[in-house]
């Protein structure tokens, strides 16, 4: 898959709360085909100690209108800084990079986002419903200002949320929720979110031997192969996330 | 017209950009973002004799201007380079260079050896300045002995341009670049990372997971460019240099210190077609300073 270093014009800034925002960006030529799973490498600029691109997934494209969107949490400050762009700036991408979930088969498909980590899924979601799939979806944040946009992820499936504290849909982790109750609805799991609650959903679908792909985020450099800074052990030996990643088969971690 | 062609000891390079060992992958990496062929030459991912897994993650922190990286020769050995990568790469670029590391001398021999026998590789950067591994690596590079050591037997078995990567965490440089000069390298290039680290302070514990790691990027530069300076003066083989390079200005920087080409790193990862630019962007410079060769600026300090 070809990548691409270009510069994109921000068409909107979506201020959800203070800790996250939605950027929508667009393209002077028709967007690259882009899969769910796969994320942009942007430069940040004016931020004196960010020194690298931050690694942020695919939220949703909307090729009907050229425009994709980026889901960010400010969590340093080239984050923060990122969040005062405005219309008509320009940000430069490095994108689409790395490989992407993997085409379910069949209804019988549960996407679990925790935080920051259900960006990628709405565009999973979105994808897979554009080939006529209907997933569960299930998120998971500490409390309701954790859930985005919970109207465009029931746009394309069944939307199941949990908070930590009850403030919205069911209380407590994703795992306690009832879904988990019902390990026979589903062949095929795809998550993203932090790693203990990652590795307690790869748990229980290894128990109930379901197919689970888990998307990371590790630490990265150059988002293209380069410099080996983001490698997760797996049972092949050290792989890059950003080439061979985000998104691995639990069976291939050594979790 | 400007000529950007540097004879840098009988390795003729179509103008002074290569790309440093590490950050560039096999080229292969980026060749969606840069006309290979276009570079002087480029410097593929340290190979050892056995393949290596590296260190364990977290190997790399981000710091003001640089980062620190502990990534450890992560490599497929030479078996595998020869065999699999080497066949797919050279067709790439004429001035493909193997980045050659060893835990101990006859490792290094071996592999050089190996690569002496690849027909289109022109050179090896032989490193003795990497900070990341337990045995070996810039052991060598950080005492004169040793350095000469292990110039003089790879150069027995290595028949064309050996360039020797030199370290910066030395007391002098310019005697170990003299040393290695006497046991028959045909250039130098500096200067590898700086040894640094970082602590988080939230867990209380270290970023990296070997502790310490190599400092790279615009924060090494101004010692990068003392260390060219400073090897330049002392002597006769033309030297490569680099250290925090992100831009055209930055390696006129270095030649007018006395580096005779340029080695771009970690920029690469921040803006994966910058080689380009800063071809682009020494062309622009010499026009507009009436400069007619690029030869003419080197050492000018």
């Amino acid at each position: 898959m070809h990548k691409y270093i270009h510069d994109l014009r921000v068409v909107n800034k979506k201020r959800i709360n203070p800790d996250y925002y939605i950027l929508e960006l667009t393209y002077s030529d028709t967007l690259a085909d882009m899969f769910p799973g796969q994320f942009v490498e942007i430069k940040v600029e004016n931020a004196p100690n960010t020194f690298l691109r931050r690694p942020i997934s695919i939220y949703d494209v909307d090729y009907d209108n050229n425009i994709l969107k980026l889901l960010i949490q400010i969590v340093g400050e080239g984050t923060n800084i990122l969040s005062y762009v405005e219309p008509y700036d320009y940000v430069n991408l490095v994108y689409p990079l790395g490989n992407s979930f993997s085409m379910p088969e069949n209804n019988r498909i549960l996407l679990v986002g925790g935080g920051c980590g259900m960006a990628p899924l709405l565009y999973t979601a979105h994808y897979f419903s554009d080939f006529g799939y209907t997933p569960s979806i299930l998120l998971g944040a500490k409390n309701n200002l954790g859930i985005i946009e919970p109207e465009e992820f029931e746009k394309y499936g069944e939307l199941h949320i949990c908070t930590e504290d009850g403030s919205d849909g069911t209380e407590g982790y994703v795992t306690q929720h009832k879904l988990f109750e019902s390990p026979e609805l589903f062949d095929k799991v795809y998550v993203c979110g932090p790693e203990p609650m990652m590795k307690a959903v790869a748990k229980w679908t290894v128990k109930h031997n379901i197919h689970c792909e888990v998307s990371l985020e590790n630490l990265m450099a150059c988002g293209i192969g380069a410099c080996l800074c983001c490698v997760q052990e797996t049972v092949n030996g050290n792989l890059c996330v950003c080439t061979e990643g985000p998104v691995f088969n639990v069976k291939d971690l050594l979790w | 017209m400007v000529n950007l062609e540097i004879d840098f000891n009988g390795l003729i390079l179509r103008n002074p950009v290569l790309t440093a060992s590490g950050t560039f992958g096999y080229g292969e990496e980026f060749k969606d973002f840069v006309n290979l062929n276009a570079l002087g030459g480029f410097i593929v991912k340290g190979t050892t004799l056995n393949p290596r897994q590296g260190n364990p993650y977290p190997r790399m922190a981000e710091t003001p201007k640089g980062m620190l990286n502990a990534v450890g020769l992560q490599n497929k050995g030479i078996d595998e380079f020869c065999n699999s990568i080497y066949p797919r790469i050279k067709v790439y670029n004429k001035n493909i260079i193997v980045n050659v590391s060893g835990s101990n001398i006859d490792e290094y021999v071996e592999c050089a050896a190996r690569i002496n026998e690849l027909e289109t590789i022109p050179a090896i950067e032989l490193n003795i300045s990497c900070p990341n591994v337990k045995q070996g690596g810039m052991a060598f590079g950080t005492s004169c002995p040793s350095a000469k050591q292990v110039v003089k037997e790879v150069r027995k078995v290595y028949k064309k341009h050996l360039m020797v990567k030199l370290s910066p965490n030395v007391t002098d440089i310019v005697a170990i670049a003299q040393a290695v000069e006497e046991e028959g390298a045909d250039s130098v290039s500096l200067i590898n990372t700086l040894l640094g680290m970082a602590i988080d302070i939230n867990t209380q514990k270290p970023k990296l997971s070997t502790i310490t790691g190599g400092l790279s990027g615009p924060a090494i530069k101004p010692v990068a460019l003392r260390m060219v300076w400073q090897v330049s003066k002392a002597v006769k083989i033309p030297i490569c240099g680099l250290g925090g390079i992100m831009n055209a200005g930055d390696a006129i920087e270095f030649m007018l210190a006395g580096a005779s080409c340029v080695q771009i790193g970690t920029a690469n990862f921040i803006n994966p077609s910058v080689t380009t630019e800063i071809i682009n962007g020494i062309y622009e410079y010499c026009s507009s300073k009436g400069i007619s060769d690029i030869n003419d600026i080197i050492g000018k300090i």
